[in-house]
């Protein structure tokens, strides 16, 4: 039973995945791929015009034939009304902002209506989650945003999610499935508390030396978006190089570095989490860090982008 | 539980447009519903409403089962009765005003919306005439509107949001209504029977007459029935309609008697052909009115013994039917098998001074002729008074009202003057009906009223079988020609449209009439036996080839209001610069010369200058002009005009006259 239950469950997947297309960053809500069934409060009011009509027959009553057939050519119309809330409806997915383990994920959904009717009340929502509601006004966009639980660093997808609509009637549910690809950043949670930052220990009091002056030249590295641009190195950059990032040895001023060996009594996870903490509580404090994993390495710097370099070195730090 | 969710609901003026809509879906009902079930009807949206707008705090569920129980014994106290229309609509009310006091969820509201839809419905169960088609409409367009709004789960705005979605919808909604009406199979009803209190509201003769009886019944304008002649109507003295024949008496009522199974009477046609058509209002008794006397029918009637017509089972939809009238007839010149005793029947020992009366008219009279003569000049030459107040007889009707009190309605008249031919020996009995009719110049059809009411008299009379004898006419004249109204004293305050007096009110009631009539004829007529005559004329009688084609024609409806629904229109730029620049370009897009991506106006025009050099000088006028408007920031008002004008007269053909294409 279950056998052939989980192969029509197969069969039924694989029929909708053909409908709806390859999954992308954006799609249009075609035709085909739009489902329509009538809703609870549809079957309610079916039952209620069964109940006119036998009372019509009963009665001989033109008027409550009138009646029932008026409110019956309503709810026939008002599959096709629900239907055209969602048929041409654009979704477009942009780039979520990063969330640490733990929180939601909040996947922003652009929804573009293109035409010259408002379409209203359009709730988006992951298969048993609340939805996220939304009205588009004729030939403009709303954003929504559905909500994900990230457990683990790393990236999170957005699995696929449902679009539906009872408006106007309410007698009918019109729905079709998203698959948008897109992802959401996930960084370690920062292990709570405060930790004491590591104080001059492991390679970091080694740049002592260059504490001299700010305007020491220390050397190049390649150009990350958010340096400054009067750091960049034009003149390389005019001799046909890449873009280049001049580094003074002054960046590194009382900084530290958030050394992944110097934390060896701890299990992977943990290290990522205390390192996330330090980066978070060093950025907070002004102070400049760097960041030093297994195979990769963040110079000393500070600021938002360098703290979301760090941060996304932790997330993606292979497991 | 908090008021919070009760509050944010609904925001309170659509709450107040609901409970203005519910009241419009009552408001017909309040006439009919006892007035306590009213007044809890307008606490309970108070009630709601204030819970909506102020917070108040809405009963719980054990105080609302307390409610409910106990107005539904209050309804089964008032009407005797849970079921039947009366009752049931009162339960009705009873449960939409309650569960008002319930509506804590969209769920509720959207029940509660459903429930207005149905009160829509019962209140047809009263009346079904052309107003009640304009309500109809009124308040299902407002409980759509509202159900729009409650199943908008977003906040909506304005007073009545989505009133014109609703009043679209309903537009599209029209022509499947239409095709829905006319060809959806009707099953003949009724499928449990119907309660007595249907019958009730209904008027109509009775089968059997006492004094009084008719007089009643003609304290009412209702219709009776419309008529459309095909030719001219007959003259205002051959109008009788004839109904229930009565020829068993007791001395005080007339009755039918029992049917005695014998063929029906033999009527031969002298002259003088009518052919109607009539609409009959549903009276709840069997009897089918006709011009006296019906030969042919277009409906399966029988002809009772006393060549009444009767149908198998009540009327109770008004009901449409074509007949045939002979003006001129001779009616059972043979009794035959029946026995002429019944109609000679008067109870022993009754009416004594009528009695008496009679035998000395009969040592006078020469023959039976000139005693019936006689007993019509009777009534002209004693004090009789026609009245739609006669007083009440308690004693020997008959006698009392020869002798002493000499006011009455028809039946009085008839009824002794069907006992006095009795006495005498002339096979008499009474035929009840309709006399008269109106013609209606609106509409040019004739109109009978429950006021028309009338009973006479046939005899029998040998070889010439039997004759009607209106004593009511030898009485007053006027009553035959002019009708009740002319006919009676004002001070009995005959029914206003039984007046024949013009008067404003009057002809704006003939025109309603007319209105109604029309209404009447091809909607609330419309049941299985006019869409059987219809679907026979259209070919369609077979019901699987009538379904096939209402499927198809459903299909072919939804379709193309789908295919409306469904067009996309693009959102149109709200800029009337960019609008007619937009226009402009699918001008030129048709003619060929589609402007590409990545073309701006300037280099667009420029191509179009050197492909056709002979809209040079528009292409340049306008790019300029739009260029100027759109991007100095310099534009006027009449600029804008200008260019919206000169792209509306922009029309350019698909080849420059006397050159070939440039491309080709």
């Amino acid at each position: 039973m279950s056998v052939v239950g989980s192969v029509f469950r197969g069969l039924g997947k694989r029929w909708i995945d053909r409908r709806l297309g390859a999954p992308g960053r954006r799609t249009r809500l075609a035709y085909r791929r739009i489902f329509i069934l009538p809703s609870r409060s549809g079957l309610l009011f079916s039952a209620l015009l069964v109940v006119i009509w036998l009372g019509a027959v009963n009665y001989s009553n033109s008027m409550a034939f009138l009646l029932c057939f008026l409110l019956l050519g309503i709810s026939m119309l008002a599959m096709v009304h629900t239907f055209r809330n969602l048929a041409g409806l654009r979704l477009q997915a942009e780039p979520p902002r990063p969330v640490f383990a733990g929180e939601e994920a909040q996947f922003p959904i652009r929804l573009d209506n293109p035409d010259r009717r408002e379409r209203a009340a359009l709730a988006l929502r992951l298969p048993d989650q609340p939805a996220v509601l939304v009205d588009v006004p004729p030939g403009s966009d709303t954003r929504a945003h559905v909500t994900v639980h990230a457990p683990r660093r790393g990236w999170q997808p957005l699995d696929r999610c449902v679009i539906e609509t009872r408006f106007p009637t309410g007698l009918f549910t019109a729905w079709s499935w998203l698959r948008l690809e897109t992802r959401c950043l996930v960084y370690p949670a920062p292990e709570p508390g405060p930790i004491p930052p590591p104080q001059g220990t492991g390679p970091a009091s080694g740049d002592r030396t260059s504490r001299e002056g700010d305007d020491d030249f220390h050397g190049l590295r390649r150009y990350q978006p958010g340096d400054s641009l009067r750091q960049v190195a034009w003149r390389t950059l005019a001799r046909g190089q890449e873009l280049q990032t001049k580094q003074f040895a002054g960046n590194a001023r009382q900084g530290i570095w958030l050394d992944w060996d110097c934390l060896s009594e701890l299990g992977v996870e943990q290290r990522l989490s205390r390192l996330c903490r330090w980066v978070l509580d060093a950025e907070n404090a002004r102070r400049p860090y760097g960041l030093r994993l297994p195979g990769q390495r963040v110079a000393p710097g500070l600021g938002p982008d360098h703290r979301d370099r760090c941060l996304r070195a932790l997330a993606l730090f292979p497991a | 539980m908090s008021t919070g969710p009760i509050r944010q609901l609904l925001p309170h003026r659509v709450l107040f447009a609901l409970m203005l809509s519910l009241a419009a879906v009552t408001l017909p009902h309040a006439l009919h519903l006892p007035p306590w079930l009213t007044a809890i009807l307008v606490v309970t949206a108070a009630w709601r409403y204030l819970a909506g707008s102020r917070g108040w705090r809405l009963p719980n569920r054990w105080l609302l089962l307390f409610l409910t129980l106990l107005g539904a014994a209050g309804v089964v106290l008032h009407h005797g009765t849970f079921i039947g229309r009366d009752a049931g609509v009162a339960m009705l009310c009873l449960m939409l005003g309650l569960k008002l006091l319930e509506m804590r969820t969209r769920r509720d509201t959207v029940v509660v919306i459903y429930l207005g839809y149905f009160l829509v419905v019962t209140q047809f169960l009263y009346s079904q005439n052309l107003l009640m088609a304009g309500w109809l409409l009124l308040t299902v367009w407002a409980l759509t509107a509202l159900l729009i709004t409650v199943n908008r789960s977003t906040t909506p705005t304005g007073w009545f949001p989505h009133a014109g979605q609703a009043a679209a919808l309903m537009t599209q909604a029209l022509p499947l209504m239409l095709v829905l009406f006319v060809l959806f199979p009707r099953i003949p009803g009724p499928l449990w029977g119907m309660p007595e209190d249907e019958a009730r509201g209904v008027t109509g003769l009775s089968d059997s007459m006492t004094m009084g009886n008719i007089s009643e019944l003609s304290q009412s304008d209702a219709v009776a029935f419309r008529v459309e002649f095909a030719s001219e109507p007959p003259p205002p003295a051959q109008r009788y309609w004839r109904g229930p024949v009565l020829r068993q008496y007791d001395g005080r009522t007339w009755r039918q008697g029992e049917p005695d199974h014998t063929a029906p009477p033999s009527a031969e046609r002298l002259g003088g052909d009518m052919d109607y058509s009539i609409t009959l209002e549903p009276h709840n008794r069997t009897w089918i009115f006709a011009l006296d006397l019906p030969v042919q029918i277009s409906i399966p009637v029988s002809v009772n013994t006393g060549y009444a017509l009767e149908r198998s089972n009540a009327v109770r939809e008004r009901i449409r039917y074509n007949v045939r009238s002979v003006l001129d007839y001779r009616l059972e010149p043979e009794l035959g098998d029946r026995d002429p005793a019944i109609y000679l029947q008067v109870p022993e020992g009754s009416h004594p001074r009528t009695r008496a009366l009679i035998s000395g008219w009969q040592s006078e009279a020469a023959d039976q002729d000139a005693l019936i003569t006689r007993a019509l000049a009777h009534f002209r030459e004693q004090p009789f008074e026609y009245t739609l107040r006669p007083p009440l007889l308690r004693g020997d009707t008959v006698d009392e009202f020869l002798f002493e009190s000499r006011r009455g309605f028809c039946e009085h008249f008839a009824g002794s003057f069907a006992v006095m031919m009795r006495l005498a020996g002339i096979p008499a009995r009474v035929v009840t009906g309709y006399q008269g009719g109106e013609i209606n110049p609106v509409g040019d059809y004739m109109i009978v009223r429950q006021s028309d009411a009338h009973a006479w008299v046939e005899l029998w009379r040998e070889g010439n079988g039997w004759q009607r004898v209106d004593p009511t006419a030898w009485v007053s004249p006027e009553r035959i020609d002019l009708g009740l109204g002319s006919a009676v004293p004002a001070r009995d305050n005959p029914p206003t449209l039984s007046r024949r007096t013009p008067s404003l009110s009057r002809t704006l009631a003939l025109q309603w009439d007319a209105l109604n009539a029309y209404w009447d004829r091809w909607v609330l007529a419309y049941g299985p036996g006019m869409q059987q005559q219809l679907m026979e004329r259209l070919g369609l009688g077979d019901w699987r080839r009538m379904i096939t084609v209402l499927a198809l024609l459903m299909l072919l409806t939804l379709g193309a209001l789908a295919l409306i629904i469904l067009r996309r229109r693009p959102q149109r730029p709200e800029d009337p610069v960019q609008r007619a620049w937009i226009r402009f370009c699918r001008r030129m897009a048709a003619i060929g010369l589609p402007r590409r991506p990545e073309e701006g106006p300037r280099d667009y025009a420029r191509r179009l200058i050197r492909e056709r050099p002979d809209l040079a000088a528009d292409v340049e006028a306008l790019s300029r002009l739009y260029l100027h408007l759109r991007y100095s920031g310099r534009g006027s008002p009449n600029q804008v005009r200008a260019l919206a004008a000169h792209v509306a007269r922009f029309r350019p053909g698909r080849k420059a006259a006397g050159q070939a294409s440039p491309e080709t």
